[in-house]
């Protein structure tokens, strides 16, 4: 229970930082700032990397390495294409 | 290696967490702003990076072969997709991406529940919580993305379905039930139960959705997509996961309000409200009955000559007609004769927030030409020439004049004091929100039919040879 506890105050005051740092987002960037941070959501990678090459049963390990799979196409992909639309905005300044 | 050194080490791997964790609040914070926002994105990257390297010593993790295998494969085809995807498609690459996020969490919750089940290990009761909490929002964040790139991709129409709250209050209270009883005895028949009861409500939660709020609907996937990759990290008891993904949530959510608040709706009327275009129809013969003015691309060239300031408002029309490369040719045609040219970003035009800010930058149109909606709505009187493209509901006066529209008190951008407006169209057939548009019919609009890109490049011809 008390592990439950410390990972909510971690939950808690992550979201609070969330909403600080994102404070106003000028219509531009809505669209890179929503597939950067999608990319972001691609460190589910670390929560399947522990299942797909951990000390379970095999099945566990192969819905893992799907998981490793989805993820890294999630935060490779997330990564690149916003990095290609940010360079595009900076072409012409 | 002895109990002390396996303790130090974990700590130095904590360590490296919170540097990435640091990296990635830099990062989003970098993100929000123009200037730093390539910065942002690689500092987001390099964090990943580092947890991704960090985990690999992780002294859980025994074998590598099949990580070896997953990364390669999922490396391969993310690089294919974000170098082949084009603008138009980002809607969709978006909504693609949030699911697989959602499915990798939805997947490591099953396989801990199913290692942890099948081996007889203890599932403390708060583990077992997180694994239901992230199955559950990692399926849902699955299905609704599906249905999300049908809609997007035109495979799958918006229907309203009959009982609609009363069978989602039903799979509510099932997966409440089943959530209970998998607490109580965590057994694989009652897990899928639990992933079928949350598969149907990804899908009937995004189905209704009509296909204007289409970037409301995208934005809160990326929100569930984070908060998924955060249970995880509550199953595994790891800050990292918890953190990382507690962030995208904040940001997934400030982007659905901004594009709540640009449509004058709340989320829950969003969500719940379905397509209600049904309820009141308005006669499109009523209002355009005798009132279109048509016109052709010499009379529009005509038109431009000698003026001084021209706006140009874009719609999703245009996207799909892939003619932003057109507009800057017309754009180009016509600063060469001292016209300004300037353009009308509604928040919420497109599939997507922000969607025509990245059209137009890729076809290399400067984005301080790109003006919001509530600075150009102040000096509409001075615009000579207004040319919608592609653009219908969120230039409807209805949103105005008419409370029972579907689109009523929605801002919009109010073209008609401009004194003279253009609209290329393919036809008088409604948008999204399926109601006739007055504006048409005003006595200042001259309605050019036919395809985006085709009438761009006739008005191009027509402005050069004059």
């Amino acid at each position: 229970m008390e592990i439950l506890i410390a990972s909510f105050t971690v939950f808690v005051l992550s979201v609070f930082i969330g909403f600080e740092i994102i404070q106003k987002v000028p219509p531009t960037l809505h669209t890179p700032l929503m597939s950067g941070s999608n990319a972001i959501s691609g460190i589910a990678i670390i929560g399947a990397l522990l299942v797909s090459g951990g000390n379970y049963t095999p099945w566990s390990n192969y819905l893992g390495i799907a998981a490793v799979i989805m993820a890294t196409i999630n935060l490779v992909g997330g990564f690149l294409v916003t990095h290609r639309m940010l360079s595009m905005f900076k072409k012409r300044k | 290696m002895n109990t002390l050194d396996t303790q130090s080490f974990s700590s130095l791997l904590n360590i490296a967490y919170l540097l990435s964790a640091i990296l990635f609040i830099f990062g989003l914070k970098g993100l929000t702003h123009p200037k730093t926002a390539i910065r942002g994105n690689l500092l987001g990257a390099l964090g990943m990076a580092i947890a991704t390297i960090t985990c690999l010593f992780d002294q859980n993790i025994v074998s590598f072969q099949g990580i070896i295998i997953g990364i390669g494969i999922g490396t391969l085809i993310g690089i294919i997709c974000a170098v082949k995807i084009q603008m138009t498609g980002m809607p969709q690459l978006v909504a693609t991406f949030n699911g697989l996020g959602g499915a990798a969490s939805a997947l490591i919750a099953l396989g801990e529940f199913f290692g942890k089940t099948s081996t007889n290990a203890t599932l403390s009761v708060p583990v077992l919580i997180a694994i239901i909490f992230s199955a559950y929002i990692g399926t849902v964040t699955l299905w609704g993305s599906l249905l999300a790139f049908g809609k997007l991709q035109g495979l799958v129409r918006d229907r309203n379905i009959p009982g609609l709250p009363v069978i989602n209050l039903l799979l509510t209270i099932g997966v409440l039930v089943l959530g209970t009883m998998l607490v109580i005895t965590p057994t694989t028949s009652i897990m899928l139960a639990l992933i079928g009861a949350a598969t149907l409500i990804g899908v009937l939660f995004v189905l209704p959705i009509g296909g204007a709020d289409m970037p409301v609907v995208i934005a809160l996937l990326n929100a569930l997509s984070g908060l998924a990759a955060s249970t995880t990290g509550f199953v595994l008891s790891n800050n990292i996961l918890i953190i990382a993904g507690s962030l995208v949530g904040a940001s997934g959510l400030i982007l659905t309000f901004i594009m709540c608040k640009a449509m004058n709706r709340s989320l829950a009327n969003v969500l719940f409200a379905g397509t209600q275009s049904s309820q009141n129809n308005i006669d499109s013969d009523d209002v355009y009955q005798g009132k279109i003015t048509e016109t052709s691309a010499e009379e529009v060239a005509m038109l431009l000559d000698g003026v001084q300031q021209v706006l140009i408002v874009p719609g999703y029309g245009l996207a799909v007609a892939q003619a932003q490369h057109n507009v800057r040719d017309l754009a180009n045609c016509l600063e060469k004769n001292d016209v300004n040219v300037e353009y009308g970003i509604h928040p919420v035009a497109g599939r997507m927030p922000g969607h025509m800010n990245v059209l137009l930058a890729e076809a290399d149109i400067p984005y301080e030409k790109l003006i919001e909606m509530d600075t150009i709505n102040t000096r509409m009187e001075a615009v000579d020439v207004a040319i919608i493209i592609g653009a219908n509901d969120v230039v409807n006066p209805f949103a105005n004049t008419d409370p029972n529209s579907p689109i009523a008190g929605m801002p919009i951008i109010d073209v008609s004091k401009a004194r003279t407006i253009v609209v290329i169209k393919r036809s008088l057939s409604p948008g999204f929100a399926g109601i006739p548009n007055p504006l048409f019919a005003a006595d200042n609009t001259l309605m050019f039919f036919g395809d985006g890109k085709k009438a761009l490049v006739e008005l191009v011809a027509a402005v050069k040879d004059q």
